[in-house]
């Protein structure tokens, strides 16, 4: 029977005692993943100091709206718009979920500023980077879509506005917004698949590079901050991780 | 310039600010100047800490 044990410590990557197990797909994978996430890693006791700011909360806020927006959306979907345009715990669950949109979109521009302006693609983070940007836009296609299934005046009102605009770049054929069929459909089943693997994607990344510290003060100071850990251009102090976002 | 308001005609009208060519409803007005005002605060308002994390 074959017995399993770690390599290079406590930490280290799973492996089976029969050497021949070494060269099999899910060892490769598995060790290959934990190498990379350790758990310690993937789950952080406490971050540097200098993520003990507001500015850095606000990519935790964003996916606490998202958790939100998906439960509220999921209720939405099993019970239906006659339920929710014509109830008052629908037009309660509606309005979580529109709110709750909001916030994201809110906290998610808030943490884009954030991370523009500390110039977070420093230190191997450029393609950490590029999934927040496209988790931004496929989040502002997956609003989009929900502005258009409300099934109101408003959602009329939009859709046949957005029409010419999206014919006159000539993709009308292909996302054609007075579908409703299509809208909804993209709406509840794609576009939330699409931005749920872009985020994990974009908070695995965060915990492989670790936090982007700030920008450096000192004219002498290193510009480009070590990888892989985050350490700081300064000595400073860890922190809890309570209330501070990845 | 003065501004001059403007509105819909959908069973909820909005109020619309137009500016030149420049035209916007007072609530995408107020969501885009709460983002600016978060984000100030956000960098200029201190996070509470314990003291043991001094």
């Amino acid at each position: 029977m074959a017995t399993t044990e770690r390599v290079g410590g406590p930490s280290g990557p799973l492996q089976t005692g029969d050497p021949a197990d070494g060269r099999m797909w899910t060892n490769r994978l598995r060790n290959r993943f934990f190498g990379t996430f350790p758990p310690e890693k993937l789950l952080p006791d406490r971050q540097p100091a200098y993520v003990a700011s507001w500015i850095y909360v606000f990519g935790v806020a964003t996916i606490a709206a998202l958790i939100v927006i998906v439960a509220s959306g999921l209720v939405l979907s099993l019970e239906g718009p006659a339920w929710y345009h014509t109830s008052s715990a629908g037009h309660f669950v509606n309005s979580v979920h529109f709110w709750s949109v909001q916030l994201f979109m809110l906290s998610m521009v808030v943490h884009l500023w954030g991370k523009f302006w500390m110039a977070a693609w420093r230190g191997h983070r450029g393609l950490t980077w590029v999934t927040g940007a496209l988790a931004f836009f496929v989040s502002i296609g997956t609003a989009f879509t929900g502005y258009l299934v409300q099934s109101n005046f408003e959602s009329q009102w939009i859709s046949f506005e957005a029409k010419d605009g999206l014919n006159a770049v000539g993709v009308g054929a292909w996302f054609n917004v007075a579908n409703v069929g299509q809208m909804l459909l993209l709406h509840v089943c794609l576009l939330p698949l699409v931005v749920g693997v872009i985020v994990v994607w974009h908070v695995l990344l965060v915990r492989k590079h670790g936090v982007v510290p700030p920008l450096p003060v000192r004219a002498d100071a290193p510009s480009e901050p070590p990888r892989d850990g985050a350490v700081p251009d300064r000595p400073v102090e860890p922190v809890r991780t309570e209330g501070t976002t990845p | 310039m003065p501004f001059v308001i403007v509105s819909g005609s959908l069973n909820h009208p909005a109020t619309y600010l137009s500016w030149g060519w420049l035209g916007i409803s007072v609530s995408n007005l107020v969501v885009m100047l709460l983002t600016i005002a978060v984000f100030v605060l956000a960098v200029l308002l201190p996070f509470p800490h314990d003291d043991q994390d001094e």
